[in-house]
């Protein structure tokens, strides 16, 4: 039993490295924020995750502590992925399309928002 | 063999930890920097927990967490602050 967690253990944590470096290698090579965002925190969440995992399985008594690692990154990734997303376009960095400008939908409810937002405040001090 | 394993996945992450730390200098913008930061904090978290198991210290998982919190909770306020929020 325990020689079985060891193997699946080993390659587990050769998969996560191979993902950590993946990760490394995306976001120093990727061309844009948003690519590197995508490249830089999915590959690194499962690389994380499975590093740790590994380590909770080759030695069972650290199980469920290592799981606690695993649960809180499987949470706190995503969400400082999509902040920083966010962050990024309402500094007004919009991401390169192909097709021009008009393939980016999230574009045209995000400045309608903007002029609402502002007809609001001029009918206010008007 | 766990010994070469965990050899191999140490040269792994050491070289994505170079690359990331590159993005870090270069990054034009102060958003690239940050997300070179998200990536290099769980990367760490990685490396601290395979530390305590090569130094066989179960101590090192609870700084594992306590680094990951502080990383994740420092991009947050850095993302609201560009954003103009803060």
């Amino acid at each position: 039993m325990n020689d079985i967690l060891t193997i699946i253990g080993m390659v587990l944590m050769l998969i996560g490295g191979i993902f950590l470096f993946l990760g490394g290698l995306g976001i120093f090579r990727m061309p844009d924020t948003y690519n590197r965002l995508q490249a830089g925190t999915k590959a690194t969440t499962l690389g994380g995750m499975s590093v740790i995992l590994s380590v909770g399985l080759i030695e069972p008594g650290w199980f469920v502590k290592t799981l606690v690692l695993v649960i809180f990154i499987a949470l706190s990734n995503p969400i400082s992925s999509h902040a920083l997303a966010r962050a990024n376009y309402r500094r007004k960095n919009y991401p390169f399309l192909k097709g021009g400008p008009e393939y980016d939908q999230y574009r045209q409810v995000f400045e309608d928002k903007k002029e609402k937002k502002e007809q609001v405040k001029e009918e206010e001090t008007a | 063999m766990l010994n070469i394993i965990i050899y191999i996945t140490l040269g792994f992450m050491f070289v994505g930890i170079f690359f990331s730390a590159l993005r870090f200098v270069l990054g034009p913008t102060a958003a690239d920097r940050t997300v070179a930061l998200d990536t290099l904090t769980t990367i760490a978290m990685a490396l601290l927990v395979l530390l305590s198991f090569i130094s066989n210290r179960f101590i090192y998982i609870d700084i594992a967490l306590v680094y990951g919190v502080l990383g994740f909770i420092g991009v947050l306020v850095i993302a609201r602050y560009l954003e103009g929020a803060l």
